[in-house]
C-alpha cells in the first residue's frame, strides 16, 4: 500500500491571536508584528551608516533600483505589464541632465523637476499603447525605448553617443545616502498606503477586471495614464538622481538592465505585493554588484533567476518567508483513494 | 526601389511569420524569438566554419536543434505557466535574453561571425542589380508561406493548429491535445524562425544585437498587422518594408527604423487592433 501524504498548513497560534484587537496585549504579540516590520528598516538603516564607503555607492545605487522595482510592481498591479522600465529612468535622467546642462539649474531643482518633466514626457509616449491589454501593452513598452535610443542616436541631440557630461554633483555620499533611502521609504509606504485607499482599489481593479470599472463609469485609459505618470514619476526620479550622482547621462539609460533588474526583482520578491519587490531588490543590489566581474554574463544570471522563479516559486520569496512565519507545516497522511492536487 | 522594397517586405515577413504563427495557436507571445534567430545563425555557423560540415547540413541541424529548444522550452516552462499572461511574457522574454547575453559572453561580436552568400553576384531586374542572395529569400519567403498555408489548411496537425487557436476547449473535446499542439507551434514557429535565420544572416554579420532587432522588427509587423491574421502580417511587413526603403532613399538610411516604430505608434493611436484586426480581437486587445 503506497503512503500518500501531503503537507498541511496551520496558522500559528500567535498568529491567530494577532490578527485580531488582542494583538497589544502582550509585549510577545506585539514584536510578533512588529519584528517583520521593522528589521527591514533598522536593517537598511544601520547598514547604510556602518558599510564602507565603497559599498555605501553600492547602496545609493540599489535604494533607486528598488524604487524602480516598486515602481513596476505597481504599474504591474494595475495591469500595466511594462518591459521598457528603462524608457522611464533614461527620460527622467536626460530630463534632469538638459535641466542642469542647457539652463543650468543647481541638482535640487532640477531633480525634481526633471521628475515632473520626465513623468509627462514618458506619459505621453505610452499614451498610445494605453488603449492595449496585457501582452501588447507589453510589446509596445518593449519597443519605445529602443525607439527613442535610435532617436538620441541619430539625431545627436542631447549629446548624441556620448550623452551629457560635467553636470552638477550631488552633496557628499551620507546626504546623496539618506536622501536616497529615504526617497526609498517614502515611496515604499506611499505605494502601499495609496493602493489601499478607496482610489487606489479603482487601479488595482484595472487589472482584476477592466470592464468593470469601465462600467462603473470610469474612464479606463484616464486611470491608466494616472497609473503611468506615477509609475513612471517614480522612475524619473530614479533617472534624475541617478544622473546627477553619475555627473552624466548616456544612452546606457535605456540599456536592458535597467528594464530587466525591476522585474527580476519583483518577480524574486513576490509580485503585486510591494514588499516583495522591495525584498527582491535589496538582495539582488547587491548581489547585482558582486556580480560586476562578470561582465554581462551577469545579465544571464538574472534572466535565468527570472525564468527559474517564474516556474518553480511564482510566488516569490516574501510570500514563501511569510508563510513560513505565520504557519506551522507537518506532513500528514492522506487516506488511500483521496488525492489532492 | 520598388524591388528592393519588396525584397525587404518578404524579409520582414519571414521573421515575423514565426513569432505569429506560434501566437496565432498557442497565445504564447514568444518573445525569445530574436534569441532563437541569432541562436540558429550562430549554430550555423559553427557546424559551417567549426566543424567543417556542408552549408545545407549545417542549416538544417541548426533548424532542427532550434525547434527542438523551442519544444523543450514550451515542456519545461511554459507548461506551468499556461494563461498566465504575465508570467509567460515574462519567462519567454528571460529566455530570450539569456540566449542572447549568453551568446554575447562567449564572444559572438565582429566580423568574422558572417555566413556566406549562397550564390554570389546579382541580376538585373528592371535595371536594377540585385543581388542573388535576396531573390533566394523572396523565393524562399513565397515557398515557405505556401508550405504553412498548405499545412495549416491540408493536414491533420495543421487542422488541429487551426482547431486550438480557434477555440481550445472545443478542440479538446474533440480530442485534441492542446498542449501537444501549442508545443508544436512552439517548435514550429523556432524553425521558421531559424529558416529565416539562415536565409538572411548572410546579407550581414551574426551579431548579438541583430536579434534584439529581430525581435522588434516582429513585434512591431505583428502589432500594425493584427496579431492573429496572416494577411495582415505580410501586408505590414509590406508596409513596413516600403516605408524603410522610402526613408532611406529620401530622408537618411540612419532613419529606418525610427520611422517604422513611429509609423506602428501612429497606427496604434488611430486603430488599435491593427490594420487587420477584426471585432474579436478589439475585445482582446482593447
Amino acid at each position: 500500500m503506497s503512503l500518500e501524504r501531503r503537507k498541511e498548513r496551520i496558522d500559528r497560534c500567535i498568529k491567530a491571536v494577532t490578527d485580531d484587537i488582542f494583538c497589544i496585549c502582550s509585549l510577545r504579540e506585539v514584536a510578533y508584528l512588529v519584528f517583520p516590520r521593522m528589521l527591514p528598516i533598522v536593517g537598511v538603516l544601520l547598514l547604510a551608516f556602518f558599510v564602507p564607503p565603497y559599498w555605501k555607492k553600492v547602496l545609493v545605487i540599489t535604494f533607486m533600483m528598488t524604487m524602480m522595482a516598486l515602481s513596476w510592481d505597481f504599474m504591474t498591479s494595475c495591469g500595466l505589464i511594462s518591459l521598457g522600465q528603462a524608457l522611464f529612468f533614461a527620460v527622467g535622467g536626460y530630463s534632469a541632465g538638459s535641466l542642469n546642462h542647457y539652463l543650468g539649474l543647481p541638482f535640487y531643482l532640477s531633480i525634481p523637476l526633471g521628475t515632473l518633466m520626465g513623468a509627462t514626457i514618458s506619459t505621453l509616449l505610452i499614451f498610445p499603447a494605453l488603449r492595449l491589454r496585457g501582452i501588447y501593452f507589453s510589446m509596445v513598452t518593449l519597443i519605445i525605448p529602443l525607439m527613442l535610443l535610435r532617436v538620441v542616436e541619430v539625431t545627436k541631440i542631447m549629446g548624441g553617443t556620448e550623452g551629457l557630461t560635467a553636470l552638477a554633483p550631488l552633496p557628499p555620499i551620507v546626504y546623496t545616502l539618506a536622501i536616497s533611502m529615504i526617497a526609498m521609504w517614502l515611496t515604499f509606504f506611499g505605494l502601499r498606503r495609496f493602493i489601499n485607499s478607496d482610489y487606489g482599489l479603482i487601479f488595482m481593479a484595472l487589472k482584476d477586471n477592466d470592464r468593470a470599472v469601465e462600467a462603473a463609469g470610469l474612464n479606463i485609459v484616464w486611470f491608466k495614464v494616472q497609473a503611468v505618470f506615477i509609475g513612471s514619476g517614480i522612475c524619473s526620479f530614479c533617472g534624475a538622481f541617478m544622473t546627477h550622482y553619475y555627473m552624466s547621462v548616456g544612452m546606457s539609460a535605456f540599456a536592458l538592465d535597467l528594464s530587466l533588474f525591476p522585474i527580476a526583482s519583483s518577480v524574486v520578491g513576490g509580485m503585486g505585493t510591494i514588499a516583495g519587490p522591495l525584498l527582491g531588490a535589496l538582495l539582488l543590489g547587491p548581489l547585482s554588484e558582486a556580480l560586476r566581474s562578470f561582465g554581462t554574463f551577469r545579465i544571464v544570471i538574472y534572466a535565468a533567476l527570472l525564468a527559474g522563479f517564474t516556474t518553480a516559486l511564482p510566488e516569490g520569496i516574501f510570500h514563501y518567508l511569510a508563510r513560513k512565519y505565520h504557519q506551522i507545516e507537518r506532513w500528514v497522511e492522506v487516506p488511500s483513494g483521496v488525492s489532492e492536487d | 526601389m520598388l524591388v528592393y522594397g519588396f525584397i525587404n517586405g518578404t524579409i520582414y515577413a519571414l521573421i515575423a511569420l514565426g513569432f505569429s504563427i506560434t501566437f496565432g495557436v498557442s497565445r504564447v507571445a514568444n518573445f525569445a524569438h530574436g534569441g532563437l534567430y541569432i541562436l540558429g545563425g550562430a549554430l550555423t555557423w559553427y557546424s559551417l566554419v567549426k566543424l567543417g560540415l556542408p552549408y545545407f547540413l549545417s542549416a538544417i541541424l541548426a533548424v532542427v536543434a532550434v525547434g527542438f529548444l523551442g519544444a523543450l522550452i514550451y515542456r519545461v516552462l511554459l507548461i506551468r505557466l499556461r494563461g498566465l499572461e504575465l508570467s509567460e511574457v515574462i519567462t519567454t522574454f528571460a529566455v530570450g535574453i539569456a540566449i542572447l547575453e549568453l551568446l554575447r559572453s562567449m564572444g559572438l561580436m565582429g566580423y568574422e561571425y558572417r555566413l556566406p552568400l549562397f550564390v554570389e553576384g546579382s541580376v538585373d531586374i528592371f535595371g536594377v542589380p540585385v543581388g542573388i542572395q535576396r531573390i533566394i529569400i523572396v523565393v524562399v519567403g513565397a515557398a515557405l508561406l505556401l508550405a504553412l498555408y498548405l499545412f495549416v489548411h491540408h493536414t491533420k496537425v495543421g487542422l488541429a493548429f487551426r482547431g486550438v487557436a480557434q477555440e481550445e476547449h472545443t478542440a479538446l473535446s474533440v480530442g485534441i491535445n492542446p498542449d501537444r499542439v501549442s508545443l508544436l507551434s512552439l517548435s514550429i514557429g523556432s524553425m521558421i524562425c531559424v529558416i529565416s535565420a539562415v536565409f538572411i544572416l548572410p546579407l550581414g554579420t551574426i551579431s548579438v544585437d541583430d536579434g534584439y532587432d529581430v525581435l522588434i522588427k516582429a513585434l512591431a509587423v505583428c502589432i500594425i498587422g493584427g496579431l492573429e491574421s496572416t494577411i495582415g502580417v505580410i501586408a505590414a511587413s509590406f508596409i513596413i518594408g516600403y516605408i524603410e526603403v522610402l526613408t532611406a532613399t529620401y530622408i537618411s538610411s540612419s532613419y529606418t527604423m525610427v520611422v517604422a516604430l513611429a509609423s506602428m505608434l501612429f497606427i496604434l493611436l488611430v486603430k488599435p487592433s491593427g490594420l487587420f484586426g477584426k471585432s474579436k480581437e478589439i475585445e482582446e486587445r482593447v
